[in-house]
């Protein structure tokens, strides 16, 4: 779409740049097919296609500015909950999922509709010009932008048709594609028409093609690729079934069956902190965690290592370690000092120091079920209002600071909650900061009975957890692959010059050979008058002529053209 | 992981305040130059029109003579001292500019270009430097007054509201991608920069030109040594396709490590949705320029907007919308 029809020669190519048919004033009746070939033009247009590439442009900004459902559903959920005024009509406007938005997809499918419509009347086109020859000899060669002439002394004896047939040669050397056009009478001029850079366009074409061929990866991935989401706390495992994960995303057409089989275990995961820099002391300099995987369920298990930057390849996904935390272990008993719950509980960091947030559910404790929510400080430092924080993110002086809740939990109706909340609805609170009782404030190995023996936890042991995001997408090497075509195209496409060239011969009375030449751009092209002084070089070496150049026909030809395109009218100089 | 070098770290910083110090300098040096060219010009253009009326020439071609005095094919014609004061200080800066990138990089044991800070330093560095690698060939001294202005205030951006003390990465970046991707990007930028200042100056040279075509006073006499309209645009042209490419590449990059990193090569993630954005400006750009009515000073709107847009990137969405990318250092 980048081509600049400069050439007086060839009128623009069928769709692009067309002049509509603005002076037509009484027009008869299009019809429906009339109006479809008008729409149709129209939306091929050089100038729609400007319009909807700015307008694209324009549509993504919002998905910038608000939170976005697919990265973020939390917080659209609480932006909502902040905005109860104007989130539900942006909610409406499709402004928390911009980018699958009925108003976006029409954007960018007009766009490559337009693209489409573009690039195939334009490939027929380059086509039809790919196996035909160079266009015919313009009568007035002077008219073109480079120009120049050579005389071929009498003495050396060279007929007009031997000179057009050696001036072919060269430029054949040089890379064009040559037609040889002799004089039909003895006498007469021969010709030779040339042009090379046919590449340019199909650069060009290919770079168009390529986006097309990203946006059908896109989709492909979109169909039959699948995402998903688990916690894996040190010597658990994770099994590829649609159980296994936490949350899945499974694209439009998945079905479960295309799950491979594989497991893998996290034996152990490490963190290491800056320890030497002061402003950044206590960030984070790397994660490693180290998994036993098994392809299948009878194949070796096999040592991995997993880190940020580098995945884990198994059975067809990609296992990423995205997040990490620490998961105390627990044990909660309830009234009737039965263990009702034991074993490591995910905990969410909230910061750098890893002040996480925790929520431990004891469903089967009796008599009552017990609920609890607080803070878990790998470092705690009482401040100076008696508030407890994490001052360090490795665990030195672990600590739980919680409050208890008893009643009904709300899980036995079956109704899907979230781990990491709890529903107080139906809860009393018994510990707590402003209850008699106070919170509960656990250190290692401690643990703490309940007012009136409604139950008890202790804080036993600290495990860390990785979050993983397992991805599948069968479009991403097809998307890679066609961006790479894209950008080969591109750069194809800017960087090559479409040029014509012609030569004229004839045979002066007193026997001299007289030759001019002109060359044409297509497109903008900055090397045009250092292409014509190299071809006016390589001709007079083929002829034995003095080299160096003339007085150029035009002033400032030299870096001056170089730097403009090659619009200036050149001097005329007589043959 | 090699040892931070926090002496070093420390002379880099000097160094990159001599830096800001030498730039500023060569900016005034280059505006003098523009100040008083301007005069030197008219008085050559005036004697040039005085011999074009003595000849009984055509009015009208007197006029264009007025109206570019400078060379269209930007060679170096004449001496203009204070240009040359404001070339040799660039070159004194970006010596010392140099000395403070490679210390960085060496204290930190890694790429210079880890944080904001770093970001903006070796970015102005690359602007200076691809600013006078082309002066090598082309006068286009005309922009050192844009150019080290603009280097100028990158560096003190840095220095003031971006400072960050050489540290370690973060495991996010510790990644071959890192020193790939960012590098284009800023390159990249570094080219934006040049045609944003190219753009600039077209449109003020293109209103310019059409206030003299119409017979009226021109006002900005300091634009006589700048190139015609059309000689700008078709630079800004050619180190635009250039930029785009990178940028191009800059967002491919970005790609394969996005789903390296975070499982997925396009999220829209805001700093995502923005390099989306540039690119679609530029390419729009390109299309402008190959489509009728609108080439000329709408393209050049189109090359500033694409640059606005580059610079929000990198300020307002860095600092202040989250996501992915918030490696800010602040």
């Amino acid at each position: 779409m980048s081509e600049k029809n400069t050439s007086p020669t060839e009128p623009a190519p069928a769709a692009r740049g067309k002049q509509s048919q603005r002076g037509d004033v009484a027009l008869p009746a299009l019809g429906v097919l009339g109006m479809l070939r008008w729409a149709w033009t129209q939306l091929t247009s050089m100038k729609t296609a400007l319009f909807l590439l700015l307008l694209l442009a324009v549509a993504a900004v919002p998905g910038s500015l608000f939170p976005q459902r697919p990265a973020n559903p939390a917080v659209v959920t609480q932006y909502l909950k902040d905005h109860p005024d104007y989130g539900p009509v942006l909610d409406t406007l499709q402004m928390f999922d911009v980018y699958s938005s009925a108003w976006f997809s029409a954007v960018y499918l007009l766009l490559f509709i337009s693209l489409i419509g573009c690039i195939i009347p334009r490939a027929i086109a380059h086509w039809r010009q790919w196996r035909s020859q160079p266009p015919r000899t313009p009568a007035r060669l002077s008219r073109l932008s480079e120009y120049g002439t050579l005389v071929v002394p009498a003495e050396k004896r060279l007929g007009a048709a031997h000179a057009a047939e050696q001036a072919a040669a060269v430029l054949k050397r040089r890379g064009y594609r040559v037609d040889l056009r002799p004089g039909d009478a003895p006498n007469a001029f021969s010709s030779v028409g040339a042009e090379k850079g046919y590449l340019k366009e199909l650069g060009n074409l290919c770079f168009h093609a390529g986006l097309v061929g990203v946006l059908v990866s896109v989709a492909i991935g979109g169909l039959f690729g699948y995402s998903g989401q688990r916690t894996l706390v040190e010597g658990e495992t994770f099994v590829n079934t649609l159980v296994g994960y936490d949350t899945f995303t499974p694209g439009t057409n998945f079905q479960s069956s295309s799950l491979s089989p594989y497991s893998l275990q996290l034996d152990r995961f490490e963190v290491r902190y800056d320890r030497e820099s002061v402003k950044q002391f206590g960030q984070p300099l790397d994660f490693t965690g180290y998994l036993t995987t098994t392809d299948s369920p009878d194949a070796e298990p096999r040592q991995r290592i997993l880190k940020v930057n580098d995945p884990v390849m198994i059975g067809g996904t990609s296992v990423y370690l995205v997040g990490n935390g620490y998961a105390p272990v627990v044990t909660v008993r309830g009234g009737d000092g039965q263990i009702a719950y034991q074993g490591p509980i995910p905990s969410i960091p909230t910061d750098a120091v890893y002040t996480s947030t925790i929520v431990i559910k004891a469903p089967d404790a009796r008599p009552t079920q017990l609920g609890f929510v607080g803070f878990f400080l790998p470092t705690s430092v009482e401040g100076k209002d008696g508030v407890a924080f994490s001052a360090d993110p490795d665990p030195l002086n672990v600590q739980l600071n919680l409050n208890s809740y008893v009643g009904d939990l709300g899980l036995d109706a079956g109704t899907p909650q979230n781990v990491y909340a709890l529903d107080i609805a139906k809860l009393t609170q018994v510990n707590g900061r402003d209850k008699p009782a106070g919170g509960i404030v656990l250190g290692a190995g401690e643990s703490y009975t309940l007012p009136d023996g409604q139950g008890s936890i202790s804080f036993d042991g600290l495990k860390r957890f990785v979050a993983l995001d397992i991805h599948h997408n069968p479009g991403q090497l097809g998307a890679l692959a066609f961006s790479v075509f894209s950008l080969m195209g591109l750069v194809i496409s800017l960087f090559l010059s479409r040029r014509r060239l012609w030569v004229r011969v004839g045979q002066h009375e007193d026997g001299r050979t007289m030759v001019e030449y002109g060359l044409l751009a297509r497109g903008e092209d900055y090397g045009l008058a250092a292409e014509g002084r190299a071809v006016r070089a390589a001709l007079a070496e083929a002829w034995g002529l003095p080299a160096g150049p003339e007085q150029t026909p035009s002033a400032g030809q030299g870096t001056a053209a170089d730097a403009t395109p090659t619009t200036s009218t050149p001097t005329h100089k007589d043959a | 992981m090699p040892e931070i070098n926090p002496l070093l770290g420390s002379y880099s910083e000097l160094f990159m305040l001599l830096t800001a110090g030498t730039y500023a300098v060569a900016f005034f040096a280059f505006a003098w130059d523009v100040a008083t060219s301007g005069r030197v010009a008219q008085l050559d253009a005036a004697r040039l029109a005085g011999q074009k009326a003595a000849a009984q020439t055509a009015g009208a071609q007197g006029a264009v003579a007025t109206a570019v005095v400078a060379d269209p094919g930007l060679t170096y014609v004449g001496t203009r001292k204070a240009a040359r004061v404001g070339v040799a200080l660039s070159i004194l800066g970006l010596a010392l500019h140099a000395a403070g990138v490679v210390t960085r990089g060496i204290a930190a044991g890694r790429v210079p270009w880890g944080n904001m800070y770093e970001f903006c330093t070796t970015g102005a560095f690359l602007v200076v430097a691809v600013f006078l690698a082309v002066l090598i060939r082309r006068d286009l001294r005309f922009l050192g007054i844009f150019v080290l202005g603009l280097a100028t205030v990158m560096m003190v951006a840095a220095a003031v509201a971006f400072w960050t003390p050489v540290g370690h990465l973060v495991p996010a970046l510790q990644s071959y991608w890192l020193i790939i991707h960012v590098s284009i990007a800023v390159l990249s930028s570094a080219l934006f920069t040049l045609t944003f200042s190219l753009g600039v100056l077209q449109l003020i040279q293109g209103r310019r030109e059409a206030r003299i075509a119409a017979g009226e006073a021109e006002r900005s006499g300091f634009m006589r040594i700048v190139p015609s309209s059309l000689t700008l645009e078709t630079l800004s042209y050619r180190i635009n396709t250039i930029a785009f490419v990178g940028w191009t590449l800059t967002v491919m990059f970005g790609a394969i490590w996005a789903e390296k990193a975070w499982g997925r090569f396009w999220g829209w993630d805001t700093k995502e949705v923005w390099s989306f954005v540039i690119w679609v400006v530029y390419a729009a750009y390109l299309h402008a320029r190959a489509t009728r009515g609108w080439n000329g000073a709408r393209a050049a709107w189109l090359s500033i907007v694409g640059y606005l847009c580059v610079i929000f990137n990198f300020t307002i969405v860095n600092m202040y919308f989250s996501g992915l990318h918030s490696y800010s250092g602040l």
